[in-house]
C-alpha cells in the first residue's frame, strides 16, 4: 500500500527518505507468526480459510502467512489469492489509479472465511474497495481484515481483526513495509532532499 | 483631397510627394500641396489601387457567402481598386444578362470597380462555346470557366481561334479532371499519411503543358490562373523564353502556405489547386522574383462557416484573400514594396486592359490610390474581417503591412483601415 | 491523456500501458459477472456515421462492463443529412452531458475535427482510410499473447489494399512503433501513392514473403476496387493475393492468419484456411472489448497525470 502511494501520489514521483526503524525484519516475523496462530485461534481452526493479498503490498505477506499456518497445522490447506482493488477504488480520478497486477482468485469464495491481507491500514479505503470487489465472486461466510501496521487515521468504518503493530503516525509521514522490515519516513519530491550516499540513508 | 506626405510609388519610380485630387483625377504631385481634405500619408507609401485578377463574389446565388458589396468592401480594405470577378455563379456569368448584373451591383456599391470575367463554356459545363463575342461587347476582357479547366482539347482550341480577334485573353484553371480524380489535397507524403485522397502536381501540369501547346499552334494568349507546382512554373519559364503569348498569376496561398498545414483536417486549408510541397512554394516565390510569374492573384473564396464544418472530404475547397494578401506578400516575399506593387497593381492591370488602374500616378490620370503603412504590424482576426465569411488560413498569424487608405475614382472608400460605407 | 484519435497519441510506452492493462481487463470479462465499477456515473456515446454493428457493440460491451452509461446514435439511419453541419450535431450530443465520444465516420479527420469541438474525450473508432487505432491495439494484444515473443523479432505482413485501409495505417505505427519489421504486400494499384516516411518495406510477390511471415495480416478486399479500376478484377486478386491452403502451408510453423473482419471468403481468404487453428479472427474479437475497457479506462478512469 504504502508502495503504490510512493509511486503515484506525487506527478514527479518521489524519493522515499527514512527517519526511524520501527520493526526489525525479525520483529515482522515474530508478528507474522503471532498473527498466525490468532487466525487459527479465531476461526477455531482453518477450515474454509482463504488468505486473500492485497495487490502488492500484501502479497507477500499472504504468502508468508500461508507459510506459516502451514507450519503450525500441516494437514490445513490454506489458499493464497490475490486482488487489485484498482477498478474499485472510490478515489478515481483524484488520485492516479492503474491496476498493479491480474486478480487471481481461482475458487468460488462462497461459504468460505476470507482473511484480507495488506501491508498497512491508513485511510480504510483500499479494504472498502476489496470488500466490493469481493462481492462480485461470491458470498464468503465471513471477511477478517489482517494488517502488519495499522496507523490510524481512518476515514471509514473499518477496524483489523489482526494487528501486527499499532503505529501512531503524522499524515504526511509515509510507512514502508518489507522483508527487510517496517520503516517510517517522508516522501520528498524529486530533486529536493539531502544529498548524500544514497537516498535511503538511515537516520536515528 | 490632398494624400499628404508620403512615398509616391508608380512604374516610374518612387518619390515623395503630396497628392491632390480633384474630380476624379489626379491634379497635381508634388511638395507642399493642400486640400479640403486631408488624408494623411505620412511614413506611407501611396501607390496605384491593386488590381485582382482573380475573386470570387459570389453573387448571384451564393449571397449567403458573399456578396459583390461585401466583396467589394473587402477588397477596397485589402487596397483594391479594380478586382475581376469570377464567373463561377449561380447562373454562371455566360451571357450579357448576368454580365450586367454583376457590373451593375458593382456601380451600386461603388467600393470597387468590380470587372467580370465570363465563361469559356455555357454554364462552364465544358461543351459548348459560351456567346464571348456578346460579353466582349459589355467589355469583358477576360473568360475562364474558373473552378474547372476546360478538358476538351478541341474545345479549347477552338475558343482560343475564336478569342484571337476579340482582344480577349482565355484565362485557364489548369486541372485535368481524370488525373485529379476528385482529389481533396496534394497527393503526396501528407496524403499518404492523412488518408485523404489526393491529386498529383502532373493534373495542374498536364493541362499547363497543353495550352502551351495550343498557344504555339493557335497564337492566341493564355493566362494560367493559380500556378501551384513547380513543373508548372518551369513550363511558363520555358514557354515565355520561347517567345509564346503566355502569362500567368500565382495566389498568396502557394507562396505561404504548404500541404502539412491538411494535418489538421480543418477544411479552411482545402483548396484548389491544393496546398503543395515546400520545393513548389519556392518555385513560386522565384517565378515571381523572375518574372515568370506576371502577377499575385487572391482567388479569395469565400465559403459560408457551415460549410467549412464539414469533413475535409465534404467541404467546399477555397479560401479569403482579399484582406490579407497585401501583408502577406510584404512580409514573405523578401522583396521591395516596389515589385510587389508591379506585381499587384500595374501588372495585374494591364493583364486585364483595366486602363484607369495600375498608374502610372501622374496629373490628368484616374485617381485610384492605396495608402499602404508598410510597417504597421496586426494580427488576423477572422471575425473582424469585412468579407461576409470566416475560412482565412491564417487566423492569428502576426503581419506587417496594412492599407490604411483606398482612393477609389478620387473618392476614398477606406479612411484610417475603417471602409467609410 | 484526453483524446485517442491516432496511434500516433499514444507511442511505444502508451500501447505497452494499454497492452498491460487489457490482460487486467481480460480477467474481468472473464468473471461470472464481468463488470468494475471504474466508470460509473461517466457517460459513454457512441456516433457512427457508418453502419458497424460489430465495433459498435464492442465499445458498448466495454463501457458497460466498466459501469458506465452508453448511449448511441446510430446517424446512418438518423435524419442527419449529408452536408448537415457535424459541428451542430456533436454539439448537440455533448450538451445531454457526455463524458467520452466514440466516433466513426466515412471521412478521414472527423474525430480530431470533433475534438476541437467538445470537451468531451473523443475516441476515434474509424474515419475513412485514416486510421483504426483500437483494432491495431487488439491486433498487437493479440500477436502478443498468441505468439509469447518480443516485438521486435516479429515480421508482420500486411497484405492487400492498403492504400484505402485505416486498420493498415494504424497497424504500420502500431507494430512500427514497439519494433517489429512490417512489409506491405499489394498490386502497385493499391499501395499509398507515397510511403515517405512509413518504416516499412513492400513486396508485391506473396509467395516469396510467406516463409518469412510471423503473422500474415489480411486485409479486406473490397468489391468496388474492382468497379474502380483498381485491379482488373477480384478473381485476378485472388490469384495473386488471397491466402489459400496451398499459401498458407508456405507460412511458418508458429505464424497467424489475422483479419480485421469481416471476411470476405473467397476473396483474400478461403473458407478452409478461416477455419485453421492459426488463424485467430476470432480471438482477435474477443480481445477486442478488453482492449477497448483499457482505453476507456485510460482516457477516463485512471486520473493518470496527462
Amino acid at each position: 500500500m504504502a508502495e503504490r502511494e510512493r509511486r503515484h501520489t506525487s506527478p514527479t514521483g518521489g524519493v522515499f527518505i527514512a527517519r526511524s526503524k520501527v520493526l526489525s525484519d525479525a520483529d515482522v516475523q515474530r508478528a507474522l507468526t503471532r498473527l498466525a496462530h490468532e487466525i487459527i485461534e479465531r476461526n477455531h481452526g482453518l477450515d474454509g480459510v482463504v488468505l486473500m493479498g492485497l495487490q502488492t503490498g500484501g502479497v507477500w505477506l499472504a504468502r508468508r502467512l500461508a507459510d506459516l499456518l502451514h507450519r503450525i497445522d500441516p494437514a490445513a490447506e490454506v489458499p493464497v489469492t490475490t486482488l487489485d482493488v484498482a477498478f474499485y477504488r472510490d478515489d478515481i480520478g483524484l488520485r492516479p489509479v492503474l491496476p498493479e497486477a491480474v486478480t487471481d482468485i481461482p475458487l468460488d469464495l462462497t461459504g468460505r472465511t476470507v482473511v484480507l491481507v495488506d501491508d498497512v491500514l491508513f485511510t480504510g479505503r483500499t479494504i472498502r474497495a476489496a470488500l466490493q470487489a469481493l462481492h462480485d465472486y461470491g458470498r464468503p461466510r465471513a471477511v477478517q481484515l489482517a494488517v502488519m501496521i495499522d496507523r490510524g487515521h481512518r476515514e471509514l468504518p473499518i477496524r483489523p481483526d489482526y494487528v501486527g503493530k499499532n503505529l501512531p503516525t503524522r499524515r504526511d509521514e509515509v510507512v514502508d513495509v518489507s522483508e527487510d522490515g517496517v520503516v517510517l519516513g517522508d516522501l520528498v519530491p524529486k530533486g529536493a532532499g539531502p544529498k548524500g550516499p544514497g537516498s535511503k540513508g538511515l537516520v536515528r | 483631397m490632398v494624400v499628404k506626405g508620403g512615398r509616391v510609388v508608380d512604374s516610374t519610380g518612387s518619390r515623395a510627394a503630396d497628392v491632390v485630387v480633384v474630380d476624379g483625377r489626379i491634379a497635381a504631385i508634388g511638395d507642399g500641396l493642400d486640400g479640403d481634405e486631408v488624408l494623411d500619408a505620412g511614413g506611407c507609401v501611396v501607390a496605384p489601387g491593386l488590381v485582382d485578377l482573380h475573386t470570387h463574389l459570389r453573387q448571384p446565388g451564393r449571397e449567403e457567402a458573399e456578396t459583390v458589396e461585401t466583396g467589394s468592401r473587402a477588397a477596397a480594405l485589402g487596397g483594391y481598386t479594380a478586382v475581376v470577378a469570377m464567373p463561377n455563379t449561380e447562373p454562371a456569368i455566360d451571357s450579357a444578362a448576368v454580365v450586367r448584373e454583376v457590373l451593375e451591383l458593382g456601380r451600386a456599391a461603388r467600393l470597387c470597380d468590380v470587372h467580370a470575367a465570363g465563361a469559356i463554356t455555357v454554364g462552364r459545363a465544358g461543351d459548348r462555346l459560351a456567346p464571348l463575342a456578346e460579353m466582349a461587347a459589355l467589355g469583358v476582357r477576360l473568360f475562364t470557366d474558373d473552378g474547372n479547366g476546360v478538358q476538351d482539347s478541341r474545345l479549347m482550341r477552338r475558343a482560343m481561334e475564336y478569342a484571337k480577334p476579340l482582344g480577349a485573353v482565355l484565362a485557364q484553371h489548369c486541372e485535368d479532371a481524370g488525373l485529379a480524380g476528385g482529389g481533396h489535397m496534394h497527393e503526396g507524403a501528407w496524403s499518404s499519411r492523412l488518408g485523404i485522397p489526393g491529386q498529383p502536381s502532373e493534373a495542374e501540369e498536364l493541362m499547363v503543358m497543353r495550352d502551351i501547346a495550343l498557344a504555339r499552334l493557335t497564337g492566341a494568349r493564355v493566362h494560367f490562373q493559380h500556378l501551384s507546382t513547380a513543373g508548372s512554373i518551369a513550363m511558363v519559364r520555358a514557354a515565355r523564353r520561347a517567345g509564346l503569348p503566355v502569362t500567368a498569376e500565382a495566389t498568396t496561398h502557394h507562396f505561404t502556405l504548404t500541404h502539412e498545414a491538411c494535418s489538421s483536417y480543418d477544411p479552411v486549408f482545402k483548396v484548389n489547386p491544393p496546398l503543395r510541397t515546400s520545393e513548389d512554394v519556392e518555385a513560386v516565390k522565384g517565378g515571381l522574383r523572375d518574372g515568370t510569374v506576371d502577377a499575385i492573384a487572391t482567388d479569395h473564396a469565400p465559403h459560408a462557416p457551415e460549410q467549412k464544418e464539414l469533413p475535409f472530404d465534404q467541404a467546399p475547397p477555397g479560401m479569403l484573400g482579399l484582406e490579407t494578401a497585401l501583408a502577406l506578400a510584404l512580409t514573405e516575399l523578401a522583396l521591395p514594396i516596389e515589385e510587389v506593387l508591379a506585381l499587384m497593381s500595374w501588372r495585374p492591370a494591364a493583364l486585364a486592359g483595366l486602363d484607369e488602374h495600375g498608374g502610372p500616378l501622374a496629373p490628368g490620370r484616374p485617381a485610384n490610390l492605396c495608402v499602404i503603412d508598410p510597417t504597421a504590424t496586426w494580427t488576423v482576426d477572422p471575425g473582424a474581417l469585412a468579407s461576409r465569411s470566416r475560412n482565412t488560413p491564417y487566423a492569428g498569424r502576426r503581419l506587417t503591412g496594412r492599407v490604411r487608405h483606398t482612393v477609389l475614382h478620387g473618392e476614398p472608400v477606406v479612411v484610417d483601415g475603417e471602409a467609410t460605407r | 491523456m484526453k483524446h485517442l484519435l491516432s496511434i500516433d497519441d499514444l507511442g511505444a510506452d502508451g500501447i505497452e500501458e494499454v497492452l498491460r492493462l487489457t490482460a487486467s481487463f481480460v480477467e474481468v470479462s472473464s468473471r461470472a459477472i464481468p463488470k468494475v465499477p471504474a466508470l460509473r456515473g461517466k457517460t459513454v456515446v457512441s456516433l457512427f456515421f457508418e453502419d458497424s454493428t460489430r465495433t459498435r457493440l464492442s465499445f458498448e460491451t466495454a463501457a458497460r462492463r466498466l459501469s458506465a452509461d452508453t448511449m448511441n446514435f446510430a446517424v446512418a439511419s438518423s435524419s442527419v443529412k449529408k452536408g448537415e453541419s457535424l459541428r451542430d450535431t456533436v454539439e448537440t450530443v455533448e450538451a445531454m452531458g457526455i463524458d467520452a465520444l466514440v466516433v466513426r465516420h466515412g471521412s478521414a479527420g472527423v474525430p480530431q475535427q470533433v475534438a476541437s469541438w467538445i470537451d468531451a474525450s473523443v475516441i476515434n473508432a474509424g474515419d475513412g482510410w485514416h486510421e483504426h487505432p483500437t483494432q491495431a491495439l487488439l491486433d498487437c494484444y493479440t500477436i502478443r499473447t498468441e505468439l509469447d515473443r518480443p516485438f521486435d523479432s516479429l515480421h508482420v505482413g500486411i497484405v492487400g489494399d492498403v492504400k484505402h485501409s485505416r486498420v493498415a495505417r494504424s497497424d504500420v505505427l502500431a507494430l512500427t512503433a514497439l519494433g517489429a519489421r512490417v512489409t506491405l504486400v499489394a498490386p502497385g494499384t493499391l499501395l499509398p501513392p507515397s510511403l515517405e516516411g512509413w518504416p516499412v518495406e513492400v513486396a508485391h510477390d506473396l509467395d516469396e514473403v510467406l516463409p518469412k511471415l510471423d503473422v500474415a495480416y489480411l486485409l479486406r478486399m473490397q468489391l468496388e476496387r474492382q468497379e474502380d479500376g483498381l485491379v482488373p478484377s477480384l478473381r485476378e486478386y485472388s490469384a495473386c493475393y488471397g491466402l489459400d491452403i496451398a499459401r498458407a502451408r508456405r507460412l511458418p510453423e508458429h505464424a497467424l492468419v489475422m483479419h480485421p473482419g469481416p471476411m470476405n471468403r473467397g476473396v483474400e481468404i478461403t473458407a478452409d484456411v478461416a477455419a485453421l487453428p492459426r488463424t485467430v479472427i476470432t480471438r482477435q474479437v474477443a480481445n477486442g472489448v478488453a482492449v477497448r475497457m483499457a482505453v476507456l479506462f485510460l482516457l477516463l478512469g485512471s486520473g493518470v497525470v496527462a
